[in-house]
């Protein structure tokens, strides 16, 4: 029996971003015609490695070959061309324009002079789009379909170019399940006609319906590559954490020291919140002085529970009774009158003032305290600034320093700072250790579990589970929008973390 | 669902064909020969910018440099008028395309956003202007055919006898009045076909709908960003360099400080005619009824005063078209917020 | 090296301007003189006072076209006050007085109107201000009917041309202007919340800054500086005509603004950069035309200046 050659082999792929190495020999196969599913944590590389892949970012070392042959490809046009599409989360495509036109355009078939031939163009999109069961009026501007449909005019466009591979970049993000039911056949459609095609997502349902191998990144690095069928989703998700499923010890990972810490009465209940599309059924609760963890895999709606809980985005359904009184709070303003405060996920975008000082982004939610007449008390900003430049220790040359000039971890300091120093009873933690050097962390962990000894509320959203497990008191897990578990502290483990994630409810 | 949708476009269109219902029937001879005619001459230049800055606005640019522009052309074609009517033709609009060429690198090349950029053109081309005609009107040489691009009538030497009789029935006096369109009308007319048909039918035009439409998803598409905005400000030069060229044949004279205001008619008559301001959804029709639209609102306002019944003085027309332009700009933005709820419904 | 070129960087825009003056020490005749200094700073004045409504504006990532309108809306009516057309007064300072306040409040409530257009609505601020920027000089000359209102009240005119130390009296204006504005950027609440929304306006809006109510304020306060400039360029002509009144101001604000230094992103301002900018075109202006060059060169610099120091910003933020 003649043995069928690999159609994709990526080799030992190195990819550097300045210091930062993103892969570090990193391997990916995909045999013709199969469904690769591609899956690993925020960090793991998966985005970095695709984009090796379809030439939107050159390699710093390794092979690539496809269909027996070196792969290059200087751009993602050009990948295109050779017969590797991509289809990314957003769809990519111009809203206004009709459904054929999107599907040709940049190669519209013309007539003589130069003028487009829009019955062909229509009578090919059509064509097409009936591969995939889809009957629509392509005529019309794109815009005026469903999310799902705009999805599969991508991959009918990125078919149509001849494409022996299809990435596709978390292609069910903004689906519901209908629609997802659509793209599920699709993808199966594309492996009936000889088309291979890599799945990332972070759905492990879907991993299962459609892969027939799945690949686990984790650190830059490939870590294991098995066939759907040997790998139960337990073992996919201590792969995907990097967690020795038999070798579950106390470790001191994190510089959350393991006392009790003295827990009051309850400070924030959330009841069955709905948000957008993302969150169904999130429910949670804290008590005064207790570290609370948010656990979940990426996309399960932690973030946008925790900003509906800080009223930064309008919650559609469900209830929040905060310091004893049920709220309806609109707007982060209000929520911070009450006493809530949030460190965003990603400090860049939506944390810092990049070129504001140290010490005015510390200050930055204190300043209708701090005036006096409408103008800044600059002693006591000073005051204040120099006292937490201290206490939690920033390194910085001055408070005057520009924020942007301080490394990640001081960055995150800051942002703590700004809302310790609004003495709040409840503080929302999105990732607050993430993207800072091991030092730093330990510092963070260890001054969140002193808030929580003198009486704050903590709700802590980490996609670390040694962080889960070891800093919270108490831990909600979240799966697809929905809580799936409460663990107390007894029962808090990885194991169980891990299991709630991988399976729902136990 | 219904095929025929009222576009804002065809919106305009009707609305236009209203108001000159109205006005023929309410004032003598507004569409008399006279009237019609110098209406015509004078919308046919600022719609020839109108079409230059509808081309820019799709690509979702902005381009306020057209009314200095035209005024520095219409200098230098009147300055090489005595040569012929070629020389000043050629000459007024390849400074307008040169002033186009300066922008697109302003914009493509330095990455200055085209707000600044063609302010800082604007200023440029307008001291230019200054600089070339002595800060006075440069006059037009009679001696060769130039001035006739602006005030001649192209068919006039084919007009049959027979049209302007009496009683002569629908088809006669359509084609009369046809025929009686003065050049720059008709250089409108062409100018607006071809742009109309590139729109529809070539693959340029298509890319121009779609940079405006999504810069980056149009680039991932594969498709010459840069080369398309470049040509969009080429053009919105060009046609401005030929606006400028017929105002200095029509008034005799290049006029280096005329033009002021120019780009806001332009950017008015686009937006009314049914373009959005942020790119990527338009229409090269809506532009011109939006630019006749206009027009004719002065020329109504005019007829107005003359009447009698009220008297409102020139001063009113803009700010007619200002609430003209908020009015269109609010129901655009509401549109586009239901359009956007609608989306993420789905 | 890297010192030396940050320096540049920081103060490059004073740099320039202490260059052109030594520049014109050597080469115009006559420089050196109070009447030269005066004469420019007067110029210079209303652009620097519209500039610094500019300069809010843009810091919070908008942009304001409509300055030259509500300058001539301001400076249009107000004439009608002191001159006793609209309501009779009983002496000539309450008439001045009205002629003052009122125009004021007026034009700061179109600017106020600019910024609802734009919070409420979600229209880009180039849009909301060229309505008008279309239609306000049109509101002007229609409640003026495009006449020239020439009128001859020292009392007023003394605003614009009136001494106190031998420095017109619009200069005192200009210079309080800028102290307040640079004040209240610097020292208080408002103006940090300013720059935290043109900075990131997520991370503004998180922290509790009502980012409404700062665009809102901001270009009410466009709107209240464009008065002043108003009332100032009547002054000093002691005449009144809607036509002329701003004409290409808003132009020559955002050149001072960008010039001076303050990004046009949003996020960072600098009302003493806008200061100087204000001046280095006047001076460059005043360089050309004192030795002879014709004053529309002197558009085609501007343009130049305009795209080198944008260019040059670019190159900073990278």
């Amino acid at each position: 029996m003649t043995e069928i050659q690999p159609l994709l082999v990526m080799k030992a792929i190195d990819k550097s971003f300045g210091n930062v190495a993103a892969l570090v020999g990193a391997d990916l196969m995909v045999m013709p015609a199969e469904v690769m599913g591609l899956v690993g944590q925020n960090g793991a590389g998966k985005s970095t490695m695709i984009k090796v892949l379809n030439g939107a970012f050159q390699r710093d070392g390794g092979t690539v070959e496809f269909d027996g042959k070196p792969w290059v490809a200087g751009s993602p046009q050009q990948a295109q061309r050779a017969g590797v599409s991509t289809i990314f989360q957003e769809i990519n495509l111009i809203g206004y324009r009709s459904v054929a036109e999107n599907i040709y355009l940049g190669r519209e078939i013309k007539r003589f002079a130069g003028f487009l031939d829009w019955e062909k163009m229509n009578a090919g999109a059509r064509t097409l789009l009936a591969r995939f069961n889809i009957d629509v009026d392509v005529t019309l501007a794109l815009e005026n379909f469903s999310t799902a449909v705009q999805q599969m005019v991508a991959i009918a466009r990125a078919v149509s170019f001849e494409a022996k591979l299809v990435i596709m970049d978390e292609p069910t993000s903004s689906l519901d399940e209908a629609e997802v039911a659509v793209l599920m056949k699709t993808i199966r459609q594309l492996k009936a006609e000889g088309v291979a095609v890599i799945f990332v997502t972070h759905k492990l349902d879907e991993l299962y319906q459609v892969c027939d191998r799945v690949t686990i990144m984790r650190d830059g690095r490939t870590v294991m590559v098995a066939h759907m069928g040997d790998i139960s989703k337990l073992q996919l998700v201590a792969s995907m954490l990097g967690r020795d499923l038999a070798d579950v010890r106390a470790r001191g990972a994190t510089a959350f020291n393991d006392e009790k810490h003295d827990i009051g009465g309850e400070l924030l209940e959330a009841k069955s919140l709905s948000v957008g599309r993302r969150v169904s059924d999130a429910s949670f609760d804290i008590r005064k002085g207790e570290i609370v963890g948010l656990a979940g895999l990426l996309g399960s709606g932690r973030t946008e529970t925790a900003r509906a809980v800080f009223a930064a985005d309008p919650k559609s359904r469900g209830r929040i009774v905060f310091g004893g009184k049920e709220r309806d709070l609109r707007s982060p303003a209000e929520a911070i009158a009450a006493g809530m405060g949030y460190c965003s996920e990603d400090r860049k975008v939506q944390g810092i003032v990049p070129d504001m000082s140290v010490a005015d982004n510390l200050t930055l939610a204190l300043l209708p305290a701090l005036t006096r007449v409408g103008m800044i008390d600059e002693a006591k900003q000073r005051e204040i600034v120099q006292r937490f430049i201290q206490d939690i220790g920033i390194k910085c040359s001055g408070p005057h320093q520009k924020i942007r000039e301080l490394s990640g971890g001081n960055q995150q300091k800051v942002l703590l700072a700004r809302w310790l120093c609004m003495n709040p009873k409840l503080l929302i933690l999105d990732e607050p250790t993430r993207g800072i050097d091991v030092g730093a962390k330990g510092e963070i962990q260890s001054l969140i579990g002193r808030f929580a000894d003198e009486g704050l509320g903590v709700l802590m959203i980490s996609s670390e589970l040694e962080e889960i497990v070891e800093g919270a008191d108490r831990v909600f897990v979240l799966r697809d929008g929905k809580t799936v578990a409460e663990l107390n502290k007894a029962e808090i483990s990885e194991q169980a973390v891990m299991q709630a994630m991988a399976h729902g409810a136990t | 669902m219904g095929r025929f949708k009222i576009t804002p476009s065809i919106a305009v269109v009707l609305v236009l064909v209203l108001l000159v219902s109205l006005a023929a029937m309410r004032y003598d001879g507004f569409l008399g020969t006279y009237n019609v005619q110098s209406v015509l001459r004078y919308i046919s230049m600022f719609s020839l910018v109108a079409l230059g800055m509808c081309f820019v606005i799709m690509t979702g640019g902005i381009d306020l440099s057209v009314g200095s522009v035209a005024a520095m052309c219409s200098v230098i074609s009147a300055l090489l008028s005595p040569y012929g009517l070629a020389p000043g033709l050629v000459g007024g609009v390849a400074a307008g395309c040169l002033a186009g060429v300066v922008n697109g690198i302003l914009i493509t090349q330095l990455r200055i956003l085209p707000f600044i950029a063609t302010l800082a053109t604007m200023l440029a081309a307008s001291g230019s202007g200054l600089l070339l005609a002595k800060n006075q009107s440069v006059s037009v040489s009679y001696d060769t055919y130039f001035t006739q691009l602006g005030q001649g009538d192209l068919f006039s030497f084919v007009r049959p006898e027979w049209v302007d009789a009496d009683g002569v029935g629908l088809f006669g006096s359509i084609l009369g009045f046809v025929l009686s369109f003065p050049t720059p009308a008709w250089i409108a007319i062409v100018a607006y076909v071809v742009g109309g048909v590139v729109i529809s039918h070539t693959s340029f035009g298509r890319h121009v709908l779609a940079v405006g439409g999504g810069t980056e998803a149009s680039r991932l598409m594969g498709l010459p960003v840069d080369r398309t905005i470049f040509s969009v400000y080429i053009i919105s030069g060009t046609l401005a360099g030929l606006a400028g060229v017929i105002l200095a044949a029509q008034f005799g004279a290049g006029q280096p400080i005329e033009g002021i205001g120019w780009e806001l008619f332009a950017i008015a008559s686009v937006v009314v005619g049914g373009t959005l301001l942020s790119g990527g959804k338009g229409s090269v029709v809506g532009t011109l009824a939006g630019a006749l639209l206009l027009g004719v609102i002065f020329t109504i306002l005019n007829f107005e005063n003359g009447m009698g019944w009220i008297s409102l003085s020139a001063y009113w027309q803009s700010v007619v078209r200002g609430v003209f332009l908020l009015v269109v700009v609010i129901l655009q933005s509401r549109l586009a917020r239901q359009d956007s709820d609608r989306m993420k419904a789905t | 090296m890297s010192d030396l070129v940050s320096i540049f960087r920081r103060y490059g825009v004073l740099i320039a301007l202490v260059l052109l003056i030594l520049l014109n020490f050597a080469i115009t005749p006559h420089f050196a003189t109070m009447q030269t200094l005066s004469v420019n700073l007067t110029q210079v004045c209303t652009i620097v006072i519209v500039g610094v409504g500019m300069t809010l504006v843009i810091a919070t990532g908008g942009i304001d076209l409509s300055v030259g309108a509500l300058m001539a809306i301001a400076g249009a009516m107000s004439p009608m006050f002191f001159t006793g057309q609209l309501i009779a007064i009983p002496n000539i300072y309450v008439g001045i007085a009205l002629g003052i306040v009122i125009p004021i409040i007026i034009a700061s409530l179109f600017g106020l109107f600019n910024g609802w257009l734009f919070t409420r609505f979600s229209i880009q601020p180039i849009v909301a201000t060229l309505v008008l920027f279309i239609a306000g000089r049109g509101i002007a000359q229609v409640s003026t009917n495009g006449d020239l209102q020439v009128f001859k009240v020292p009392e007023f005119q003394s605003i614009a041309i009136g001494r106190v130390l031998g420095v017109p009296f619009q200069v005192w204006i200009m210079v309080v202007v800028v102290g307040i504005a640079a004040f209240v950027l610097r020292r208080t609440v408002f103006g940090r919340q300013l720059l935290a929304v043109g900075g990131n306006e997520a991370a503004a809006r998180l922290s509790g800054i009502s980012v409404k109510r700062v665009k809102l304020i901001v270009y009410t306060v466009s709107g209240f500086c464009s008065a002043i400039a108003g009332l100032i360029v009547i002054a000093m002509n002691s005449a009144a005509d809607a036509n002329l009144i701003g004409l290409g101001m808003e132009l020559d604000a955002i050149a001072a603004v960008a010039v001076g230094g303050t990004l046009l992103n949003g996020g960072r301002a600098t009302i003493i950069g806008t200061l100087l900018g204000a001046l280095i075109i006047q001076l460059v202006r005043y360089t050309l035309l004192a030795n002879g060059v014709p004053d529309a060169a002197a558009l085609v610099v501007k343009a130049g200046l305009i795209v080198l120091a944008v260019w040059l910003q670019r190159q900073e933020r990278v």
